[in-house]
């Protein structure tokens, strides 16, 4: 075990140098850097001229490069050209924004999912099996931004049943103590901070889980269907379990081996839709941060850290799924 | 046996994560005023939707409108504008007076006026803030100070620098002495940017200490979490997980008094989502509203308050193409735009034709300039008088951006696109996106023929409009030896006798649309601004400057 992390860690490093110097180059080759995006319609030559200097930009590519890397060795990712804070700073205030909504988002996905497809696949060819197939379908192939603006214009206009955006309302004035909102209100004990925090969660987090939703029920359906088909489920009924123990025992246990493959595969479709449901709630987190980086301003440190990060969390996300293989199907040996 | 097992183990995990959690209930402080904040004399809370984040509170270091916003909350400049005009009046200085060289001038400041730190604002501390923009060292700061530069045109030690001291004369006048005389003065020092700050704060929180990092930089204490002035309000913070600014009431304001305790500036990127929540309620004001939104707005009871217009889109001819050098086909390109149709059509609510590159509230707007009301076979006439029949244009218009003067350009391009069709022009457009392409594109390299594009005034003087567009060569307009006109604004911007200097401007504005047009002035368009019904008092600035102390919330 300990060599696989180990070797899977090697992975992930070269991985992540290879995608540094991809990205760099990749960003320097497009139209329109930073100096323009910062200074506007105002600037004089000489400003674009000190300005160009004071970033380094007037140096040939490869001193930038070797910098660069030296930097990130470091663990220096540089400062924001936005907001001139260390990236580190700002990419730690929306990480725990996107980490909040994407566990909502996939505490739905998994609790509402399994059991849905658990179900749809006991009552096959039935009611509920087709109606939970044609829900997937909606659920599958509406566009996210749209079922944000949809719902936003249902429950935020007309009814005012939950805000319309942010993570907390205006002048809230809550203590900010790890970044997950929610929780800081339970450990400060501000519990209308939290309760708040959690009512602006509900419909970012509903829009983003639909995908993973209605991937995780299909899933299931189909693998718990594969699953009552084999031999080993008739040999627990013939040698007279109890249903409920061959249900937890043997049919949902093996049943879940893919499930957890897919919902380690919809990290990243999470990560790209946090980008959607995060402009669409004005949300504040790696999405935003993404957004923004690239538009306008062409904030080239922010930039490369993220996607550095989500590289990394894809990996590792990947690694522990595999992992868990292991945990859930002995007869698995992960190498 | 092994079901137990389990059992205990997840009893085990459930009872380590109880105690966890209480213990860390236990650790985390929380951090709220326990002083009541919300009295019940209490003016309340105004809160409004910015359209951006900020980069920094000190104002020399920066250019921008949402920066801008709080800063002037903060800080007040020696002249300002009377609300809601673009007309100057005293600001920290009672009165202000210029001597016949044009190159000194004497502000007489108001008396017993202290900055939020206490310390007081007196004509020491006003020189110590041109000193310090004057002085600023490194590349890193001098590179941020874009206003000063353009202004003031360098630094210590450049021969271009237009500043040359500051005599405190006595504690309320402060004489501040150029090299030169420059037009832009004295609209130039309302400018948000020359706001004048506390120099004991700026010492203690290192203001102009900008370090580099890699391949940018960071601001101060002072910048960030310190900003000192002599505003309205305070500085409360700036909460980045949340986007909010929280400006206080600013209770020994030499002014008048904000009329609410707080002010939150929450920052809405989404022109969408900052609808939607002016319509839920939880903000009062959002700025810029999309045109399409404004009648909607308007019907369900919300404020749309229009700021009279202070911008100017036009349409931008570059003459490296011979065809457009002459004269005749620049005149039947304006012939053949119907721009009252497209102000009708595309126009945000209050938008008007332009006949000239400033409004009409600027210095030296002449009331009688040549006019090309729409006439396609006037443009037709004139084509084949240039022998320039069968003429094809590339026509270069920004994607990715709307701007005040510019909230659609898209459709703006197809309306002027197929005016100059009907008139027998071939249009080619070109579509590239704001930055990374179109600024680049049009700015630098002059690969278009013709091009929309526009401008917001940052002060009252016609230097600022036509000065910015024709007072020098520019690769966007193709022309660099109209030396005729370059001269013609260079003198009138050099008139030191204002009244000399409105004939000036007027007969340059003649010439403009008469002699040389360069481009043609599409339209003025104000951008608007929209608050929910219980918002008294604020009033819309055509700088888009406004000062938030006159505004009160009702219940």
């Amino acid at each position: 075990m300990l060599r696989v992390i180990s070797r899977r860690l090697v992975q992930l490093v070269v991985t992540l140098l290879a995608l540094m110097t991809l990205v760099f180059f990749w960003l320097r080759s497009l139209p329109g850097g930073p100096v323009d995006a910062l200074l506007g319609e105002r600037a004089t030559p000489q400003t674009r001229e000190l300005l160009t200097r004071a970033l380094g930009y007037d140096q040939p590519i490869w001193v930038q490069y070797g910098r660069f890397l030296k930097n990130v060795v470091t663990g220096n990712f540089g400062n924001s050209i936005r907001t001139g804070e260390p990236v580190t700073e700002v990419i730690s205030r929306a990480f725990p924004a996107t980490v909040e909504l994407a566990v909502a988002a996939i505490i739905i996905a998994i609790g509402l999912g399994v059991p849905l497809g658990y179900l749809a696949a006991r009552h096959r060819g039935r009611l509920l099996d087709n109606a939970t197939i044609i829900v997937t379908l909606v659920g599958i192939s509406i566009p996210i931004f749209f079922l944000g603006y949809l719902l936003k214009d249902w429950l935020t206009q007309g009814l005012h049943l939950f805000p319309p955006s942010g993570r907390i309302s205006t002048g809230m004035d809550n203590t900010d103590v790890t970044g997950f909102f929610v929780l800081d209100g339970l450990l400060t004990r501000e519990l209308d901070a939290s309760a708040d925090a959690l009512w602006h969660l509900v419909l970012p987090a509903v829009t983003l889980a639909t995908i993973p939703l209605a991937i995780i029920i299909r899933i299931t359906r189909a693998s718990v269907l594969d699953v009552l088909d084999e031999d080993y489920i008739r040999t627990a009924d013939a040698k007279g379990l109890r249903n409920p123990t061959i249900r937890k025992r043997h049919v949902l246990r093996n049943a879940l081996l893919p499930v957890v493959t897919i919902i380690g595969l919809q990290t990243g479709a999470l990560l790209a839709g946090a980008v959607l449901t995060e402009k669409v709630y004005n949300w504040g987190g790696l999405g935003t941060l993404i957004t923004d980086s690239i538009g306008g301003s062409r904030d080239y440190p922010v930039l490369q850290a993220l996607i550095l990060l989500a590289a990394a969390v894809f990996v590792v996300v990947n690694l522990l799924v595999d992992l868990s293989y292991a945990v859930i199907d002995p007869r698995v040996r992960v190498r | 046996m092994r079901a137990s097992g389990k059992g205990l183990r997840s009893a085990l995990a459930a009872g380590t994560i109880a105690v966890l959690t209480i213990g860390a209930a236990g650790c985390a402080e929380s951090d709220r005023d326990n002083g009541g904040g919300e009295g019940s004399a209490s003016g309340g809370t105004f809160i409004f939707a910015g359209a951006g984040d900020p980069k920094n509170f000190d104002p020399i270091f920066n250019d921008d409108g949402e920066s801008f916003r709080p800063i002037r909350q903060m800080y007040d400049t020696l002249i300002t504008h009377k609300p809601g005009t673009a007309e100057l009046t005293g600001g920290l200085a009672e009165s202000w007076e210029n001597d016949a060289s044009g190159k000194v001038w004497t502000f007489k400041l108001r008396q017993g006026v202290k900055f939020h730190d206490g310390s007081p604002l007196d004509a020491a501390a006003v020189c110590a803030n041109f000193d310090r923009w004057f002085n600023m060292k490194g590349e890193a700061a001098q590179s941020q100070m874009i206003y000063y530069q353009d202004v003031f045109g360098g630094f210590a030690g450049s021969k271009d620098a237009v500043y040359d001291n500051c005599k405190a004369q006595d504690a309320s006048t402060a004489v501040v002495t150029m090299t030169r005389y420059k037009g832009a003065f004295p609209g130039a020092f309302t400018l948000t940017a020359f706001s004048i700050a506390s120099p004991t704060a700026m010492k203690q929180y290192d203001s102009d200490t900008v370090t580099q990092n890699g391949d940018s930089f960071s601001y101060s204490a002072f910048a960030n979490e310190h900003p000192t002035g002599t505003g309205a309000f305070t500085f409360g913070g700036w909460n980045k997980a949340t986007g909010e600014i929280t400006l206080n009431k600013n209770a020994d304001y030499w002014g008048d008094k904000a009329k609410v305790d707080k002010m939150i500036i929450k920052i809405i990127k989404d022109e969408n989502t900052r609808k939607q929540e002016l319509r839920a309620g939880t903000v009062q004001a959002i700025d810029y509203p999309a045109p399409a939104d404004r009648k909607a707005l308007a019907d369900e009871g919300y404020k749309v308050l229009d700021r009279p217009a202070f911008n100017i889109l036009y349409l931008g001819i570059n003459q490296k193409n011979p065809k457009l050098k002459d004269l005749r086909v620049r005149q039947a390109i304006a012939y053949a735009l119907n721009r009252a149709q497209l102000v009708q059509t595309k126009g945000p609510g209050g938008a008007a034709v332009a006949d000239e590159f400033l409004p009409n509230t600027v210095l030296g707007y002449a009331q009688d300039v040549q006019k090309y009301e729409y006439n396609v076979d006037k443009a037709k006439q004139l084509l084949s008088e240039a022998g320039a029949t069968g003429l094809t244009l590339n026509f270069y218009y920004p994607t990715e951006v709307t701007r005040p003067y510019m909230p659609n350009p898209q459709e703006i391009f197809t309306v002027l696109a197929n005016d100059l069709q009907a008139a027998g022009i071939k249009v080619n457009g070109v579509p590239r996106p704001w930055n990374g392409g179109f600024k680049d594109d049009v700015q630098q390299f002059g690969k278009q023929d013709l091009h929309i594009l526009g401008w917001t005034g940052d002060y009252n003087d016609p230097g600022n409009f036509v000065g910015t567009f024709f007072g020098r060569g520019k690769v966007e307009f193709g022309d660099q030896a109209m030396t005729e006109m370059f001269d013609a604004i260079g003198k009138a911007d050099a008139t030191v006798d204002q009244a000399a200097k409105k004939t000036a401007f007027e007969q340059v504005n003649r010439d403009l649309a008469a002699k040389w047009l360069p481009a043609v002035p599409i339209w003025h368009a104000p951008p608007a601004l929209a608050t929910t019904k219980n918002v008294e008092g604020l009033v819309p600035s055509p700088l888009t400057a406004e000062e938030f102390n006159t505004v009160s919330v009702t219940k």
